[in-house]
């Protein structure tokens, strides 16, 4: 029983998204009730899974591939944090999809692939070793690359290309530091507080170079500077694929991936004390702070939106990077509060460009008259993206801070300080415009009599997602927060 | 008399010749049917492999010295079984693909690739069973004969000049192999496998017959820098031709390397010789990827990737040559990982020859700036082709993740760790042509493209998915062919404790 759960979240939409490949193009209705029955079906097994880790059962599936090599997934409250977010979300944007896309070509092949990324990135977290996380983080790759050049344009194909070349790299060093890791102890699953630790103490310099070769590979999906020029590059995509590589997929796998190998793999005592931390803490904070600047000048709404990723994701490298369970929670906690936010972001990104064609920030101008809900969602998710309390942001920034003076860090404090100031200087502009300048654009400023400002398949996810973000901020203090699950596994991280 | 072992040679053979004489109209009916029971039978073998161990047979009541020997183990098996599932999709796909080919000189093509194809399935079955440098020098030379044969069916000029390079090369490769049978037999006085195992010493006239046989044997395998006559032979011929080449003939030559270096001349390589080889390799990836990525032409571009494949299979040899470990846990699992390189290249090669025979059907050329549009026009075939990128770039879960891995494993285990920049590299670069290749096909039409002119059969597109599922599918099942391969411990490691 608690054997074939972590299967059946992974398999839901594995099953799904194979199904919708043969599905002829035009059954749009039969299409449409598969993806959300699958996404229901995925967040009825996290539900079923969350509820029974709560009464203490555990949730693994093993195969034996090959000789010393397992195939293992299981369910761990690290894990939970990112299945949860994911299959939240992938709920909220297959609607999305489903509204954004209404007369697109290659829908069916497009779903198909919506589909498997989710199982990637739900596999990427419920990876028990290296080795089965290897496996879902190169699915991940194949299964958005079609995603990125679904539009089939030249620009898109171009940045199809850009975007494997990086990840591509990216994954044939992590496939390296796994297999060295391998050939050195043997097949290790990922333990809380780490498993290195108890290894012979010779092979430490060894470890020392596969920890970088490892966090190298994964931060070209983390965005990690200099190794992030695919993402905003990547924004050809149609809007809710760029809104699900921000928030939940390819981000989001890089990301947890560093948070794996330093938590669940080395140890964060063991890599603070080897050196390992001080590092990535280096560049993690250039990145936040560069990626800052390259925002400010950005006039694409999209491209500033990649940008603040850029900066946005190396939060949670950060609090992976010091140590302290204060620094641990607030980095944990952002891997949610991010993605709550840029997918609203993003969400709003798809509406303006999708309803009256805006795409720059110099033609938003007045344009929360036109679609207040849209600018009312918009301004929430840029709010929590500058720290704004109560929403979802603040609470990440606020435990950042408290744990980079925790663990004596002070100049950390710095960087955040900068980047607040910078998330202001490049979303406040467009709040105002938006709010308060008049229109002046060529689309029509008068809202739509008698119907919604936008399909509502488009403007409901969003609305919710807001709403998320502020949510996860005010009841930060509840049981059921993201917080108190990110303070649950932050507890365990640190058990000697 | 085990009468699936005689009967797997005799098979093929006998349906060679059969097919030679019935009219025209029966041959490729008849020929299905000898590769359904060509087929059977070596699975048949494969199945008294797993059941009894190490298979023996004299042919005619002979033994050794004098009589042919036939034997299977583990490695014969694992060869057999990719024959025969390469070889029955690829008759199938041909029994399709001939159908236009109806009329002058395309007509006496189809007529010919029948018997051709057929010799060439029984000769191969012949190369995984025998035991003996002589008999292996025959298989080896109607192997060559069978293949030019094949290329040159058409008889366009481009095939003629393709097919005569290939001639001088196979010519030259078995002549020098044959320099080293005569060496062996003058030393130690028998051609047999298995007493050579045994005589052989490490002196100067053994190591020089292991070189010349080598040098031969990597002619015929065509390791860069011998490679030169492989992309125009493959790339000329038709789909099915180029298909079982690329996927089954250079491997043929492979398995007698493999089968030489651990046994004959397990004790008479050199470090330097492993060394040598290795770098051959590095430069078939390099050389190969390189090349494949300038090609504008589909079949180019998949013969070049076939050169720079055939180079994963050179990094065992450094690492059998040099220092030992204990049991040779490294070495055994090199060994492993190499055959299992040949598997899942065989499939998804073959697949991926068969759909560029699709493509050129429906898009009426191989260039690949033509094949704009054919992922609405063939989705079935450009997802076949993705499949087996997969499979070849490496990435799990496909057989040649496995590949991948056991080799990485065994060149950083045993301490060669500088062979990792040329496995890992060369995924890079076959992900780098693959995706040149795809990205053609999600191209959008323009207005002044020329229609898509041809129709597939669909039983030509599955027999290539079939192929490329194949080669995923031995990713997922690894264990048990792994379990296979090594009966009768064909390496001659024990492999400690891994």
């Amino acid at each position: 029983m608690n054997a074939w759960l972590p299967i059946a979240v992974v398999a839901s939409s594995l099953v799904t998204g194979i199904v919708i490949f043969f599905l002829p193009e035009h059954r749009r209705g039969v299409r449409s009730l598969l993806n959300i029955a699958g996404a229901l079906l995925k967040l009825f097994f996290v539900g079923w899974m969350a509820v029974g880790m709560i009464r203490g059962e555990t949730y693994e599936s093993r195969f034996s591939i090959i000789l010393g090599f397992d195939f293992l997934l299981k369910a761990d409250p690290l894990a939970m944090l990112l299945v949860g977010l994911s299959s939240v979300l992938w709920l909220l944007t297959t609607i999305y999809a489903i509204g954004y896309l209404e007369g697109w070509k290659n829908r069916s092949r497009f779903f198909g692939f919506f589909s498997f990324c989710v199982t990637a990135s739900v596999g990427v977290a419920l990876a028990g070793n290296p080795i089965t996380f290897f496996i879902f983080y190169e699915f991940l790759t194949l299964s958005t690359y079609p995603l990125v050049v679904h539009r089939g344009t030249d620009e898109a194909l171009r940045a199809g290309r850009t975007y494997l070349w990086y990840t591509m790299a990216g994954g044939a060093l992590v496939f390296v530091g796994t297999v060295w890791l391998h050939v050195l102890v043997g097949s290790v699953d990922f333990t809380e507080a780490g498993v290195l630790r108890f290894m012979d103490a010779s092979l430490y310099p060894q470890f020392s170079i596969i920890f970088f070769i490892l966090i190298a590979g994964l931060g070209v999906k983390a965005a990690l500077v200099p190794l992030h020029g695919w993402l905003p590059v990547a924004m050809v995509a149609p809007a809710p694929v760029s809104a699900l590589l921000h928030a939940v997929a390819v981000v989001k796998a890089g990301a947890f991936g560093i948070v794996r190998v330093v938590y669940d793999l080395y140890g964060v005592a063991f890599a603070d004390a080897r050196g390992l931390l001080t590092p990535l803490m280096l560049a993690a904070g250039f990145t936040i702070v560069y990626g800052s600047v390259r925002a400010l000048t950005q006039d694409d709404l999209k491209r500033r939106l990649a940008f603040s990723t850029v900066s946005q994701v190396s939060y949670i490298a950060l609090g992976v990077s010091m140590l302290g369970p204060l620094a641990t929670i607030g980095g944990l906690v952002h891997l949610v509060h991010q993605g709550l936010m840029k997918i609203t972001l993003f969400f709003c990104a798809g509406i303006f460009a999708e309803t009256v064609h805006v795409k720059k920030i110099s033609a938003m101008n007045g344009i929360g008259r036109r679609f207040p809900w849209t600018m009312g969602a918009f301004t929430i998710g840029a709010l929590g993206m500058i720290g704004v309390p109560p929403v979802a942001g603040f609470v990440s920034k606020w435990h950042l801070g408290l744990g980079a003076l925790g663990s004596g860090n002070g100049l950390v404090i710095l960087v955040l300080l900068a980047s607040t100031a910078l998330n202001a200087g490049y979303f406040l502009p467009i709040l105002y415009r938006a709010w308060f300048r008049d229109p002046d654009g060529p689309w029509d400023e008068h809202m739509p009599v008698r119907r919604a400002e936008a399909p509502l398949l488009l403007l409901v996810p969003c609305i919710i997602t807001a709403a998320l973000s502020l949510a996860a901020g005010l009841l930060a203090g509840s049981e059921w927060s993201p917080l108190a699950l990110a303070r649950i596994i932050a507890s365990r991280e640190y058990v000697p | 008399m085990n009468a699936a072992l005689q009967g797997s040679l005799l098979a093929p053979f006998a349906g060679a010749l059969l097919v030679l004489l019935v009219p025209e109209k029966l041959k490729a009916r008849i020929t299905l049917v000898v590769s359904l029971v060509t087929a059977g039978l070596a699975l048949g073998v494969v199945r008294e492999v797993m059941r009894d161990g190490v298979v023996h047979e004299r042919a005619g009541g002979w033994g050794a010295p004098l009589g042919i020997d036939l034997a299977a183990d583990g490695l014969s098996a694992i060869h057999l079984l990719m024959t025969a599932v390469v070889g029955l999709l690829l008759s199938l796909y041909a029994f399709y693909y001939f159908r236009s080919y109806d009329d002058g000189r395309k007509a006496r093509a189809r007529s010919l690739f029948w018997p051709f194809w057929l010799m060439l399935w029984g000769s191969m079955h012949a190369l995984f069973l025998s035991g003996d440098l002589f008999n292996l020098y025959v298989v080896l030379e109607l192997i060559g004969l069978a293949a030019i044969g094949l290329v040159i069916l058409t008889g366009s000029r481009e095939v003629l000049g393709a097919g005569m390079r290939y001639l001088m090369v196979a010519m030259a490769g078995s002549m020098s192999y044959l320099l080293g049978v005569v060496l062996l037999y003058g030393m130690y006085g028998t051609l047999d496998l298995g007493s050579l195992n045994a005589l052989a010493e490490a002196n100067p006239l053994t190591r020089a017959a292991c070189v010349v046989m080598t040098v031969g044997l990597l002619m015929k395998t065509a390791v860069f820098p011998l490679h030169f006559w492989l992309p125009p032979a493959h790339a000329s011929a038709t789909a099915p031709v180029s298909a079982l080449l690329s996927a089954l003939v250079v491997k043929g030559s492979f398995y007698i390397l493999l089968r030489l270096w651990f046994g004959v001349f397990a004790d008479v390589v050199t470090p330097a010789m492993g060394w040598l080889l290795g770098a051959m390799g590095a430069g078939a990836i390099l050389w190969g990827s390189y090349q494949a990525l300038r090609q504008a032409r589909l079949k180019m571009l998949i013969a070049h990737s076939t050169v720079a494949q055939l180079g994963y299979l050179m990094f065992l040899f450094p690492i059998v040559a040099g220092a030992m470990d204990a049991g040779g846990a490294y070495q055994l699992e090199a060994a492993k990982g190499t055959v299992y390189h040949v598997l899942s290249h065989a499939l998804a090669k073959a697949s991926l020859f068969l759909s560029a025979g699709l493509v050129m059907t429906a898009a009426g050329s191989d260039r690949l700036r033509d094949m704009r549009g054919l992922a609405e026009r063939l989705p079935l075939t450009i997802f076949t082709m993705a499949l087996a990128g997969v499979s070849l770039m490496g990435l799990p879960p496909s057989g040649g993740f496995i590949a991948k891995w056991l080799i990485a494993h065994a060149v950083l285990g045993s301490g060669q760790w500088w062979w990792i920049v040329f496995v890992v590299g060369g995924g890079l670069l076959t992900a780098g042509y693959m995706f040149l290749m795809l990205r053609s096909a999600f191209l959008e039409r323009q207005d002044g493209d020329p229609d898509l002119p041809g129709r597939v059969s669909p039983a030509m597109e599955y027999a290539a998915l079939a192929l490329a599922l194949a080669g995923v599918l031995i990713g997922i099942r690894a264990a048990g062919l792994l379990d296979i391969m090594m009966i009768g411990n064909p390496f001659g490691f024990t492999g400690g404790g891994l």
